[in-house]
């Protein structure tokens, strides 16, 4: 590992606070957040896209309303990544497809928007795995996104793009989507901190969808303080998105500092020997230093939680199948001409997909089709139901469960994307929660012995985002130095 | 030809292909077959479940009825979407000949 | 006969009345300039979702209502598969669990037709097939407008109890007539807010299995429903009786040919893929949406026309009378005017009368008609069943006052209608009595024929101011004398 220790941005309040109080502008952190991406991007391409004039007006706005005597918001001036498979007005919005290259979404997110309203600066778009299927952004369209703690090795997917920009210090702050991982495992692979939270407490609307029974967003960052504030500001019901929870954003800062005495914590025993020893390793040690914080720990063993792996890759290209049907040459995006319509829509498809998106359409569809239905799809979520009532049963004697974030530490580019079903083990521990809908969250806890991060999952159930960062940020205090981000490569 | 080949032949991936309208070429069936095959089998232990009694999850929370008041809000500028259509012909989205009817 | 059996299950998508569409704020409105009434919703944009529209699941509830449904908890599903006219390329519709089951619709001979199920669903936009004169398969290109897609559908689907093509018929009619009642649908075939796609079999008479159907696309008026449900029976029948199986496939009805033929498609599956439709969360028919939607409807046409006949004591017996009631009371309620004659009859019309006036002349202007006052409606009929006013002059001032307003009594002193002075009567009938001896003779002789001759010979002189009543009177006291 050749990466050192980088520069690293404030926290998000103090640089909140800052801009606020008029002691540094919106533009100084953008010229800092921009320098940083001008210096790195040629070595990692963590971006799809950099919005730099975008990125300075609205950096100019927050310095005027502040100078107004107006409050730009709780991230004011606060620079921000964005996953390229969320959709931004006005800017390209590709979802690291040839199919959808080019395309300018005529609205934002609802999280876009409010990150805007907190006051944020979006800078730009970053890469991911081709419509977020995978786990190392080697699937991208556009070419991978390199690990700032060593550029031969995947910083993983698919939200690599947004993790390695905050994993290098471009950003203090990045929002990325997670369907079995694609937060957690990018996180873990560089050593930052990456939630996932409880299914409908962020809107959907305007993520492009992969799983809709599954998506969700959530935000990376180099503390767990900063990971919960990015949390607050996009979360809470939102009336565009059905399957938002009709609830107010969950208020996570203050028991942060609270500790974990009294807090029951259950190592998973079943994700510990399908790992690597280092992985295996941090989380006996992470247990070990809650103990010694005053929680309960204990070890629990939920065997069902291992048909989450199979369950999840029928589920989720079952819905992916469906979601990404939209895509055929007739509104947007890309078209490959044909005499007649049906075969414009098979050329454009086949011509704007890569090879791991038209598999999981092609596992999706059979899943689904006739006659496969009940012994695939339908199986799937059942197992799905087993997996859930697993996890209640787990819960009425825990408050959170403990696990890897990943089987391994960062692979090198090409080890795995010849083989669909390795790269898929990388999600063995991180889908469960996916599949119940309940929040996790990754944080850096050790260095493998080639120096390369390695991240501890906590798990809660539903809606228990609170105990789960508390558990965290305990964590984070009793970590090692230098086991976490940014660094430079 | 092995068990796993056999999951899911060449002509299971032309079907599934051309349901889901995406054009192969004919060397990458094979290649596809093997692959999917595999997945297949991968997933096989959610097939050969036991889930008499289980109901499936479509959701994963009992929320019901959501629902939104019928009033109008704005609509996109047609302009704005007609800049994005691959192919536009005066107010409409241009495609080339449909050769079979609607369902 | 032929011995074969007709059997007939009809679906009819039918257009909801909502301000907005399914799934989004667009405006639901018909007729509008290409693409202008789209979002990233009805349009499928990426990352864009759906939200049920309240208004449309009201109406649906409603709909199940008036055709005795069972309205149960249901969820919506996904239907896949690739059209331009469809945004997302899947249809968000309902599958095996719909928010209406079990019901029936009552034909005004009594009979019933079972409704399979009325289900939600989203309309897809519109496509345009450009050059070979309109035909998808001579077609250079098409274009597609998507200010339909997402407008809320109701599916409903009936069972295959339907015995003839009038029968057929009389069936989209009558539920033409119950969907505009419950104000759920303006149920215009002509606008496409009302469509119909029919099932059609034989089989012999007595057998009980069902025989192959085809599906008729392209009915686009109640005739064309007839004649193609004709038409398909006819040729299905010779198919098998030359020794030849039916092909179960979907025919198209060419109108102009009189004919249904067989779509040229291509060779593809239609397998849907059914799944739950992620995005959205199952309905429940709380008491709340129950309530909503059962505010504000009246009764249904079948109730209308029962309350009706009642009234006017028309039965099952008079059907085949010559003076045609139980056509009336159709037409009457059909035009939404029988709250008209229930209200004259109260006030002391009579019920025939106010009947036939209502149907044979105020149907002339069924809009003005609405806004006549029954009380007014009812002082006229009872000017002409007192004999003041003659029939012909009554619908004179019935026209009147439904063109101008205004009231009976005035109009008629207006027009001139006042009752014939009697002794200017009397010297009418001297005259003609006088002037026609022989048909006198005869009539004093108990000829009834010639009594309408004379009469007539009166109305004449008198420019039909004379009323009948009283002059057949007159002549009757003279014969008597």
């Amino acid at each position: 590992m050749t990466a050192s220790r980088a520069p690293e941005f404030a926290s998000l309040v103090e640089i909140a606070a800052s801009v606020r109080s008029g002691e540094r502008s919106a533009r100084a952190f953008l010229a800092q957040s921009l320098d940083r991406v001008r210096h790195l991007e040629g070595d990692l391409h963590c971006f799809n896209e950099v919005t730099v004039a975008a990125a300075e007006a609205d950096a100019d706005a927050v310095d005027a309303m502040v100078r107004s005597g107006l409050d730009p918001g709780p991230l004011a001036g606060v620079p921000v990544a964005l996953k390229d498979n969320l959709c931004t007005l006005g800017v390209p919005t590709t979802c690291s497809s040839k199919i959808l290259e080019g395309w300018l979404p005529p609205y934002d997110a609802t999280v876009v928007s409010r990150l805007r309203r907190a006051g944020a600066i979006a800078i730009g778009k970053t890469n991911l795995d081709e419509f977020a299927m995978g786990s190392s952004t080697e699937n991208s369209a556009f070419g991978p996104t390199r690990n700032p703690w060593d550029i031969t090795r995947v910083p993983g997917g698919s939200s690599g793009g947004s993790a390695a920009a905050v994993a290098s210090g471009m950003v203090p702050l990045s929002f990325g989507s997670d369907t079995g991982g694609s937060i957690r495992q990018p996180a873990a692979l560089c050593g930052i901190v990456g939630v996932k939270p409880t299914y409908g407490v962020v809107s959907r609307y305007g993520l492009i969808a992969f799983a809709s029974s599954l998506d969700q967003i959530g935000p990376f960052a180099t503390t767990v303080a900063d990971a919960a504030l990015g949390l607050e500001v996009v979360a809470g019901h939102d009336p565009m998105d059905s399957t938002s929870l009709e609830r107010p954003a969950p208020s996570l800062l203050a028991s942060l500092k609270d500790g974990v005495a009294g807090l029951r914590i259950g190592i998973v025993d079943d994700f510990l020997s399908d790992v690597s020893p280092e992985c295996g390793a941090a989380v006996l040690a992470a247990a070990e230093a809650l103990a010694a914080a005053g929680a309960e720990v204990d070890r629990v063993k939920i065997p069902e939680l291992l048909l989450g792996l199979p369950a999840y890759y029928l589920i989720a290209p079952a819905e992916a199948s469906s979601n990404l049907s939209r895509y055929d040459g007739v509104r947007y995006g890309l078209r490959v001409d044909g005499p007649d319509a049906e075969t414009m829509n098979a050329r454009t498809r086949g011509a704007g997909f890569g090879p791991e998106v038209k598999r999981r359409i092609m596992i999706g569809t059979y899943a689904l089709s006739a006659g496969y239905y009940d012994a695939y799809y339908g199986q799937a979520q059942k197992a799905r139901t087993i997996v859930i009532r697993a996890f209640e049963a787990a819960y009425q004697n825990f408050d959170v469960l403990l696990t890897p974030t990943t089987p391994s530490v960062a692979f090198p580019f090409g080890a795995k994307v010849d083989d669909p079903i390795e790269m898929y083990l990388c999600d063995l521990c991180s889908i469960p929660s996916s599949l119940a809908g309940h929040p996790a969250v990754s944080v850096p806890f050790a260095l493998s012995p080639d120096g390369l991060p390695v991240g501890v999952q906590v798990l809660a159930p539903a809606l228990g985002e609170v105990q789960m960062m508390r558990v965290a940020a305990s964590l984070e205090r009793a970590a090692p130095p230098g086991v976490r981000g940014p660094v430079t490569p | 030809m092995s068990e796993t080949e056999r999951l899911i032949s060449p002509g299971d991936v032309r079907h599934v292909a051309r349901l889901a309208r995406l054009a192969l070429e004919d060397d990458e069936i094979g290649r596809y077959a093997s692959q999917l095959s595999a997945i297949l089998e991968h997933v096989d232990a959610v097939r050969r479940l036991d889930t008499a009694n289980v109901p499936p999850t479509a959701h994963p929370f009992p929320v019901e009825n959501v629902l939104r008041d019928d009033v109008v809000t704005a609509s996109l500028d047609r302009a704005t979407v007609l800049a994005q259509a691959p192919l536009a012909e005066g107010d409409c989205f241009q495609v080339p000949r449909i050769m079979g009817e609607a369902p | 006969m032929t011995g074969y059996e007709t059997v007939v299950g009809l679906e009819v998508h039918c257009e909801l009345s909502t301000a907005t569409k399914l799934f989004c704020g667009c405006r639901n409105a018909f007729g509008e300039a290409p693409n202008t009434n789209i979002c990233p919703v009805c349009l499928g944009l990426p990352g864009s979702l759906p939200v049920i529209n309240r208004r449309a699941v009201e109406l649906a509830l409603r709909i199940g209502a008036a055709l005795n449904c069972k309205p149960q908890r249901s969820i919506f599903h996904r239907k896949n598969y690739f059209y331009p006219d469809m945004p997302k390329d899947y249809q968000i519709s309902q599958y095996d669990e719909p928010i209406n089951v079990d019901g029936f619709l009552e034909l005004p001979d009594g009979s019933r037709v079972g409704i399979e199920r009325a289900h939600m669903e989203e309309d897809t936009g519109k496509t345009t097939h450009i050059g070979g004169g309109g035909r998808i398969h001579e077609a250079s290109h098409s274009l597609v407008d998507y200010n339909r897609a997402g407008v809320p559908l109701v599916e409903i689907v009936s069972r295959p109890d339907i015995r003839s093509a009038v029968q057929a018929r009389a069936y989209v009619d009558e539920l033409r007539a119950i969907l505009v009642a419950t104000g759920a649908s303006d149920g215009r075939m002509e606008e496409g807010s009302l469509r119909v796609d029919a099932n059609v079999s034989v089989r012999p008479v007595g057998a009980t299995e069902y025989g192959t159907r085809c599906e008729v696309k392209n009915l686009n008026s109640l005739r064309s429903l007839e004649r193609a449900v004709d038409y398909e029976v006819a040729r299905q029948i010779e198919l098998i009786e030359s020794g030849q199986r039916v092909a179960q496939e979907t025919r198209h009805w060419d109108e102009a040919d009189g004919s249904t033929h067989a779509l040229r498609s291509k060779e593809e599956a239609n397998d849907y893929r059914y799944f739950p439709e992620p995005d959205l969360t199952p309905l429940v028919p709380d008491a709340y949406l129950l309530a909503a939607a059962a505010e504000g409807v009246g009764p249904m046409p079948a109730q209308r026309r029962r309350r009706l006949s009642e009234l006017v004591s028309v039965n099952a017996e008079l059907a085949t009378r010559r003076d045609g009631s139980t056509d009336q009371v159709g037409t009457v309620v059909d035009l939404g005017l029988d709250d008209l004659v229930v209200g004259a009859v109260t006030a002391g019309a009579d019920p025939r009368l106010a009947l036939a006036r209502a149907a044979n002349e105020a149907a002339a202007n069924p809009e003005a008609a609405k806004k006549l006052d029954p009380a007014a409606f009812a002082a006229l009929c009872k000017m002409e069943s007192s004999g003041q006013l003659s029939a012909t002059q009554s619908k004179e001032v019935l026209a009147e006052l439904m063109s101008h307003g205004g009231a009976p009594g005035e109009i008629a002193s207006r027009l001139g209608y006042e009752a014939m002075d009697e002794s200017a009567l009397d010297k009418m009938v001297e005259d003609v009595i006088t002037s026609n001896p022989q048909e006198w003779q005869r009539y004093c002789g108990g000829d009834e024929k010639v009594a309408q001759f004379l009469l007539g010979q009166v109305m004449r002189a008198s420019k039909g101011r004379a009323n009948g009543k009283l002059v057949a009177a007159a002549f009757v006291a003279r014969r008597d004398a």
